[in-house]
């Protein structure tokens, strides 16, 4: 299988099964319309109105010396691996929902300006230790482990956030684990001593704005209203500048409302943040903000727009990373992962203040999807199984799909949401996918050829 | 080649054998929080 596309004036293939990637001129483009399923004088008919023969059969056989070392059209054997079938998949990553509170109340909340649907609670010390000892206890020989001290507003609780870290830190030894740990937080409860603590022990902070400051300050008001831009901009300037090299991002959601995200993500560049995301809103149909097919052909300018203005900073002082197209065309993640996807509700949990589990943070809230807790252990097995098998061969929509390896199946959240079946793709979700795949797959292109 | 230029020849065989550790990151748990792209977490074996 392979897939084609043009972007910027170039052309590009990638075989689907090997990862492989591939700048070819147009003729080529044009034979890969019938070649290899007819033969090369067949090729040969088609096209020598626009090209001559000798040319045609010369980039024939470029296309061969490709197939021959499986480059292109290369089988695809992973869903009869007999690793694959048989893979018992353990509980490697957590997400502690150590406040369901916040201090925002943002128009496009997924958890309902922090409560998710339910009363405003805070997470107790016992049950974010219960947690990462369920974590270390379930990992099987997993060594890396992820949490996410995720909210509402986690800062709202953060002496817990400390004790549970340092409790991770204290079992790691005995368990034979190394915690990660990331913080998501809104930044507004930020001072030195809290940004000095989060540079010395979170491997990740991600920390949310929206752009510029009328954007942000749109959809992410202070309690009672007001800018949360003008607070926050300065403490997250402040944490980064202190940061050195460990991981962080600055992260935006935009919604139908601000479409033309790309100059949001240019602004934070130009704040001095180097590694930015974001992220398209999740809502429901039909709200005012949520994003619908006709907003497409938008929101793809967009991401060439930002590409673009990345590919011009690209080896200077000003350049800067974006999330979606951080892709890793030489060595990403193993075939495993990207056959099984995100892993919630197998690999990856989120645990509620009550020591509720849920498959992952954007089910919470949906007693439905409850599927155990932390503090007697219980554990839906048979949810898990669900989850478990929801990859990429048990989803229609993905099987064909050229991006599957990529994008590995999708957001089970947003396929349930908006299908009512983890297995059907959020077909949005999909389309936006698949243009910042390539898009990310064009610009490593132009890269190459740049610096050649 | 005179018409194609090779910009990667692909990672995803690279462990055919074992399909890989497992150790890798969880998407969900780097940035996005909403949206999933596997495809550019980092490998842990790097």
């Amino acid at each position: 299988m392979i897939h084609k596309f043009k972007q910027g004036g170039l052309h590009v293939v990638l075989d689907i099964s090997s990862g492989a990637v591939h700048v070819i001129d147009e003729m080529v483009y044009d034979i890969l319309d019938y070649y290899p399923d007819v033969n090369i004088d067949q090729v040969v008919e088609k096209l020598k109105d626009k090209y001559t023969e000798e040319d045609l059969r010369d980039a024939c056989d470029d296309v061969d010396s490709l197939i021959n070392e499986n480059l292109l059209f290369s089988p695809d054997n992973y869903e009869n691996n007999v690793q694959f079938k048989n893979r018992k998949p353990v509980v490697k990553s957590m997400c502690l929902h150590v406040a369901h509170d916040c201090n925002l109340r943002c128009g496009y909340c997924f958890a309902s300006q922090g409560d998710y649907q339910g009363s405003r609670s805070l997470m107790s010390a016992e049950t974010g230790k219960k947690s990462l000892l369920y974590l270390a206890k379930n990992s099987g020989n997993r060594r890396n482990l992820e949490v996410d001290f995720f909210g509402g507003e986690p800062l709202m609780n953060f002496d817990v956030v400390k004790e549970i870290a340092e409790y991770g830190k204290s079992i790691e030894k005995l368990y034979n684990k190394n915690f990660r740990y990331t913080i998501t937080t809104n930044g507004m409860l930020l001072d030195d001593d809290i940004i000095d603590y989060l540079n010395e022990n979170m491997d990740n902070v991600v920390m949310s704005l929206d752009g510029r400051k009328p954007v942000n300050d749109k959809m992410r008001p202070i309690v009672g209203g007001g800018s949360s831009y003008d607070v926050i901009v300065p403490k997250f300037k402040k944490l980064v500048d202190q940061r050195g090299d460990k991981d962080y991002f600055i992260r935006g959601t935009f919604t139908k409302l601000n479409l033309d995200f790309a100059k949001d993500v240019k602004h934070f560049a130009d704040l001095g943040f180097k590694s930015t995301s974001m992220e398209p809103v999740v809502s429901e149909p039909g709200l005012p903000y949520t994003i619908e097919e006709s907003d497409l052909e938008t929101i793809y300018a967009q991401y060439d727009e930002l590409a673009e203005e990345m590919l011009s900073r690209h080896g200077t002082d000003e350049d800067f990373g974006f999330f979606h197209y951080n892709v890793d065309l030489e060595q990403g993640p193993c075939i495993i992962k990207r056959l099984t996807g995100c892993g919630a509700g197998s690999e990856y949990i989120a645990v509620t203040p009550e020591g509720d589990i849920y498959p992952c943070h954007q089910f919470v809230g949906d007693e439905k999807m409850k599927m155990g807790s932390i503090l007697d252990e219980s554990w839906d097995s048979d949810m898990s199984l669900v989850f478990k098998n929801a990859h990429i061969f048990n989803k229609p929509k993905c099987r064909d799909c050229w991006a599957k390896y990529y994008c590995s199946g999708g957001c089970h959240a947003n396929a349930y949401n908006f299908n009512g079946d983890i297995n059907i793709p959020y077909e949005i979700g999909c389309d936006l996918e698949k243009k910042r795949l390539e898009t990310s797959i064009y610009m490593q292109a132009k890269i190459m050829l740049m610096e050649e | 080649m005179k018409h194609i230029k090779t910009v990667t020849k692909g990672s995803f065989n690279r462990v055919a054998s074992t399909m890989g550790c497992g150790e890798c990151q969880t998407s969900c748990q780097s940035a996005c929080k909403t949206s999933c792209t596997v495809g550019n977490q980092a490998c842990e074996n790097k």
